[in-house]
Formats: structure tokens, C-alpha cells, sequence
């Protein structure tokens, strides 16, 4: 909008107006609208998801909860240090290798957190974003900018995705620093039995890194639609929360392995298989497939439900 | 001209309940339009469907002379609005709240923006105030924000829900001038208030709404002179003048110790003085008594606390 700056000046009648801006201010007000010039569509949607970001980053609650992703890694690394060392058990857990490479940290960390830690940050995070802006009214404000609602739901989303990467990255990198603190970090031996120097493993790591985001990605598709049912945020982070915490519990039945395909947690573990030389993708294709199909269809079931409903929180 | 807002048959039913029931609005371009009636009479949910924010049951919005919720994407750039009450994030500051809403539209100028915030800020007096978080804002203040936040670019319309809600009586009257500079701009601002007094001096027209009706519509001195005026005259001659008014087509003449009443009707008092004069009565002092507005709004919606549903 060049040109078209309403200038500064209250209408108060405790300051007195200046006439000169007065003047400006009614010219551009009553203009009979300078035709408005939309901003580059990509410029303009990358600013409305910086803001998104930095409301969910400037939360305090949001800021707590990434203290606790990363302080679990931490612990860990510690419980393991201070434990008898002749009562560590062996075996081919993440969490018995932690004692000869810090490496390990990361890698055990992400597979505890990725039961329930994880999945709860996004349930927050989804009960934030539209049930939480509808019932404090905020919905409102932002529809009426106007914020088109596809425009407004796929940025909610984007949003979630860049929280999840965030989330699972922190876990990592606590516990490579806390493992590379307290064990040091040295070449990795995969599950194969062969030896991975340490910048390969780091790479392999961030693979893994990025497969738990696939796996969040899809949580976050659907607490994205639980977001949009209700206005109240606690409960769509309840239900997501629920959801997540009872797909991994029917997962661990074995007689419902019927069933377990269709569990968007079923083919999360397999992220082990990412360190296996060289890496066994077929599990972790099935995995990222059962991602995509959740977003797929918990993104079109977020958009039917939200596009026209009626705001009136 | 196109009116600035106009809706046909407007229906809005929730469940049972008929919200909005039917009504035509409308709100020229340019006017100031007084949206008023008493709670629960189905001015929000109005506004929400001028705005795209519920959809209609029945009946069609049109906004800037576009359909709407179809065009919503052209017309609402060109439309502040504060819709029922303001509402902003708790923990972000005031200014933090105005940049979200102005990164969300994609006609805004980054560039632009802070000198925006701060003039929007500045025009309701919450300049000094920009920094504290929201949570901390008084009510006061917070309705400040809302309007603050519908002045981030410039507007053809403003849609505002109750801006006097919670204000002081000075805070009041700011919001009074300020709408009523806004309008002498040129800007078409629909005003709802659920006092009459709030918003009477600041507008030319009227809608007045009932449970879920539009009961009255039009400009506001035209409403006002629906009414009957009534004369009212301190003279020692009352019988003389009597006659006079009685003789002039005025009716509902009485006569008091000292004075004479009677309604008005199409006579101008101007005359009615001419004749008494005329006639040799002794004319000490004679008030027309239009009928305030606010009468005929209790009339129109009720008096007290029935309009709840
Ligand atoms: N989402 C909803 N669901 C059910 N009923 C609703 C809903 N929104 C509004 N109503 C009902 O519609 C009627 C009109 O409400 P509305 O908010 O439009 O009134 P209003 O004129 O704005 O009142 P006020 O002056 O109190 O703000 C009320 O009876 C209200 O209970
Ligand atoms: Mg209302």
C-alpha cells in the first residue's frame, strides 16, 4: 500500500490534534481506496508463518515443554552414568550401548520419547492451533483480516510440521551433547556389525531425526482435524493425546496383528533400521507410507470440516 | 448509490432458535449506521454473517456491492471489523497482537507495518501501552486494541460490535469522536450498541433490531420526526389559545393552569406562533417537544429485561 499511510493522531480529546496530520489522515482514510496491491503471494505467506512460529515459540508453556523433550535425554545420560556399572545389562538395546558411546543417548531418547513425550507435544501444539484461537476468539480476528481458511489451515500445518522437526531435533542434539559429555562420541557400530565413522552416523541420525518428524507430521495431520471439532484446546489435546497413547498400546497386542497395519505407530521403531549397514528401508517405507496416508486423509477431513464452519467463538 | 451493505432476507437458525429472522439491511455508503437492541437480539450474529464468519440459513449479504462469503477474499481487505468484543492473544503485548494480524493480511506492507501499528495504536490512545501484554490490558484498553486493530490499513467500511463495551465514559466519548471523524472521512462504519445514547449523536442512520427483527430502518432525523412532536405553550390566555390550536388542525388539546399542550402533527410551530401572535395571545413561551429517539426505541424493542431469549 504506497501512499496510503492513515498518519498517526489521536482522537483524543486530551491531546490536541495537529491540523497538518489531521489533514493527511482524512486523504488517506476517505480514499476512495487506492486500488489495494496484494503483497507477493510467497512473501506474504511466508510472513503469516513466521508469526505463526513465533507464537508458538514465544509461549512459555511451548518453551517448558521443549525443556522437557530435551531434559529426558540428559537424565538418561546421567541414570546410565551413576548406575553400578556391573548391573548394566546387556543386550542389543540403544540403552546398553550408551555406555561405550554417547552416541547412543540420542538414539535411545528418541525411541522413549517417541511413545509419549513427543506425540503429547504435538497434541498441545494441535489443540493450540485452531480449537485454541477459537476459543479465545482469536479465529475471528484473523478470519475477517481476511486470512482465507485453506490459507489459514495449511499454515497451521506447516506450522505444526516445523514444530515436530523442532521438537525431535532438540531431543537429538541433548542427547548427543549429554551423551558426548558423559561417554564421549565415538565411530558407531550398527546393528550389521560393521563400523560407521562418526560424520556418517551423525548423518544417519538426522535420517532418523527426520522419519520421527514423518511420524509427527501424520499426528499432526490429525490433531490438526480433532483441533478444528471443538473450541475447547484442552480437548483436542486430550483426544490427541489418547489417540496417539492408544495406537501404541493396541500395537503392543500381538493378537490384534490384524490390526496393526493400519496403527500409524506400528513401523515407528524401525527407525533402528537406520543403522544397519547398509540401511533396511522396506519397514520404514511401509512406515512412511502409513504417514502419508494419515495426512492424506486427516488434512482433506480438516479442510471439509473447517471450511465452512461457522466461527462463532 | 450501492449501499455499502446490504442483506436480503438474512436468516440465521440456530437449532430452534431463529437468531435472525429475515431482515433487510441497509447501510448506504458513507452513512454511520447505528446497528441497535438490546441483547440477544441478533446483532452479532448478523454482523458474523455480513462478515463470512457463519454461513446464512437463508438470504444473501451483499458487502461493498459483492456477494458474500463468495468475494470474501476481495471485499474484507477493504473492511475493519470488530466482532464481538476484542479478542487477542493473552501473552503477546499489544503491538506483538497488531503485527500477527497485520502479517496475516497479504495486502499489508511489511515495510509499512510499524508505522501502521504505531498510527493505529496512536488514534485510540494505547500508544503508551503498546509494550504490556494483553492479559494485562484494562477492559478499556482492550477495546481500544479491537478498534486499533480494524485502522491497520485503510478502510472503505468499518463493522464495529460494541466499541463502547466496557469503556468509561470518557473512553466513551474518544470512541464517539473518533467514529465520528472516521465517518466524516468519508468511511461507512456500522456501529452496534445496545444504548441508543451511546451512539444517537454520532449517526445518520438507524437500524433497530427486536428479537431477531429489524423493527425500524432509515435515516436517523427521519426516524426521529415519525414521531409526534408535541407543543407545549406557557400563556395566561389559555382558552384564547386553545381555540387558536384547535382551529389550526392541532390535536389532542389541553388545557393546564397557565399553559396549553398539543400534538404537533403536520403543522410547523412556526405558524401555530404566527396565529397565536395573530390572535392577540399573549405568548410567554412555547417548547416543540420532538420526542427523543430513545422513546421511541424502548418503544420499538421494549422496556426492560424481556428481549433475552
Ligand atoms: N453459536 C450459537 N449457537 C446457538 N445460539 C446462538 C449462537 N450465537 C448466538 N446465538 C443466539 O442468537 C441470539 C442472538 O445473539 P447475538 O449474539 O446475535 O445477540 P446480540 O444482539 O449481539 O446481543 P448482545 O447485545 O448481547 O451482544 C441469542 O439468543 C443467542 O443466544
Ligand atoms: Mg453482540
Amino acid at each position: 500500500m504506497p501512499a496510503a499511510e492513515p498518519v498517526g493522531l489521536p482522537a483524543t480529546a486530551i491531546s490536541a490534534p495537529d491540523e497538518a496530520a489531521s489533514d493527511l489522515q482524512g486523504a488517506a482514510l476517505a480514499a476512495p481506496a487506492p486500488a489495494a496491491v496484494a503483497q507477493p503471494a510467497v512473501a506474504a505467506w511466508l510472513r503469516l508463518l513466521r508469526s505463526e512460529m513465533r507464537l508458538m515459540l514465544s509461549r512459555r508453556r511451548n518453551q517448558a515443554g521443549l525443556g522437557v523433550l530435551a531434559a529426558i535425554p540428559i537424565v538418561m545420560a546421567i541414570a546410565v552414568k551413576i548406575a553400578d556399572p556391573s548391573n548394566q545389562h546387556q543386550g542389543e538395546s540403544f540403552l546398553a550401548s550408551i555406555v561405550g558411546n554417547g552416541f547412543f543417548v540420542a538414539l535411545a531418547a528418541l525411541v522413549v520419547e517417541i511413545g509419549l513425550f513427543l506425540p503429547l507435544a504435538i497434541a498441545m501444539l494441535s489443540g493450540d492451533a485452531v480449537a485454541g484461537e477459537a476459543q479465545i476468539g482469536t479465529l475471528r480476528g484473523l478470519l475477517v483480516v481476511p486470512v482465507p481458511r485453506t490459507r489459514l489451515l495449511a499454515t497451521k500445518y506447516v506450522a505444526l510440521v516445523l514444530g515436530s522437526f523442532l521438537g525431535v531435533l532438540v531431543v537429538a542434539v541433548a542427547g548427543l551433547v549429554a551423551g558426548g559429555a558423559l561417554f564421549g562420541l565415538h565411530p558407531v557400530a550398527t546393528l550389521s556389525g560393521t563400523t560407521l565413522a562418526l560424520p556418517v552416523a551423525l548423518w544417519r541420525l538426522l535420517l532418523v531425526v527426520l522419519y520421527v518428524t514423518a511420524f509427527l507430521a501424520a499426528l499432526s495431520a490429525l490433531g490438526l482435524f480433532v483441533s478444528t471439532l471443538t473450541e475447547q484446546p484442552l480437548g483436542a489435546t486430550v483426544a490427541v493425546a489418547l489417540i496417539s497413547t492408544t495406537m501404541w498400546i493396541l500395537d503392543s497386542i500381538p493378537q490384534l496383528g490384524w490390526l496393526h497395519p493400519w496403527l500409524l505407530v506400528d513401523k515407528q521403531v524401525a527407525l533402528a533400521d537406520m543403522l544397519r549397514d547398509p540401511i533396511y528401508w522396506p519397514t520404514m517405507r511401509l512406515g512412511l507410507l502409513t504417514d502419508l496416508a494419515y495426512v492424506v486423509v486427516f488434512l482433506l477431513a480438516a479442510w471439509a470440516r473447517f471450511a465452512d464452519k461457522d466461527v462463532s467463538g | 448509490m450501492t449501499p455499502a451493505l446490504a442483506t436480503a432476507g438474512l436468516t440465521k437458525r440456530f437449532g430452534a432458535q431463529t437468531a435472525v429472522d429475515g431482515i433487510d439491511l441497509d447501510v448506504p455508503a458513507g452513512a454511520v449506521y447505528g446497528f441497535l437492541g438490546p441483547n440477544g437480539s441478533g446483532k452479532t450474529t448478523t454482523i458474523r454473517m455480513a462478515l463470512g464468519l457463519i454461513r446464512p440459513t437463508a438470504g444473501t449479504v451483499t458487502l461493498l456491492g459483492r456477494p458474500m462469503p463468495g468475494d470474501l477474499g476481495e471485499v474484507l481487505p477493504r473492511v475493519g471489523a470488530l466482532v464481538e468484543g476484542p479478542a487477542f492473544h493473552p501473552y503477546l503485548s499489544g503491538r506483538a497482537n497488531l503485527e500477527r494480524l497485520d502479517a496475516a493480511d497479504r495486502f499489508a506492507d511489511p515495510r509499512t507495518a510499524r508505522r501502521r501499528i504505531d498510527a493505529a495504536l496512536d488514534r485510540v490512545g494505547l500508544l503508551h501501552a503498546a509494550a504490556k501484554r494483553y492479559r494485562a490490558y484494562s477492559l478499556g484498553m482492550r477495546q481500544r486494541l479491537g478498534i486499533a486493530a480494524a485502522l491497520l490499513m485503510p478502510r472503505e467500511m468499518l463493522v464495529l460490535d460494541e466499541p463502547t463495551n466496557g469503556l468509561d465514559p470518557q473512553g466513551t466519548r474518544e470512541v464517539r469522536q473518533l467514529i465520528a471523524s472516521l465517518g466524516a472521512e468519508g468511511v461507512t462504519i456500522l456501529v452496534s450498541s445496545h444504548l441508543l445514547s451511546e451512539v444517537e449523536q454520532i449517526c445518520t442512520h438507524l437500524g433497530v433490531m427486536r428479537t431477531g427483527t429489524l423493527v425500524a430502518q432509515g435515516r436517523a432525523d427521519e426516524l426521529r420526526a415519525s414521531r409526534q412532536a408535541t407543543v407545549r405553550l406557557a400563556t395566561p390566555d389559555v382558552a384564547a389559545a386553545a381555540g387558536v390550536m384547535e382551529r389550526m388542525g392541532l390535536s389532542d388539546v389541553a388545557t393546564a393552569d397557565q399553559s396549553v399542550t398539543a400534538v404537533l402533527g403536520d403543522v410547523a410551530s412556526e405558524d401555530v406562533v404566527a396565529a397565536l401572535v395573530g390572535a392577540g395571545v399573549a405568548v410567554r413561551e412555547l417548547v416543540v417537544n420532538r420526542a427523543r429517539l430513545e422513546d421511541l426505541f424502548i418503544e420499538l424493542t421494549g422496556e426492560g429485561f424481556d428481549a433475552g431469549r
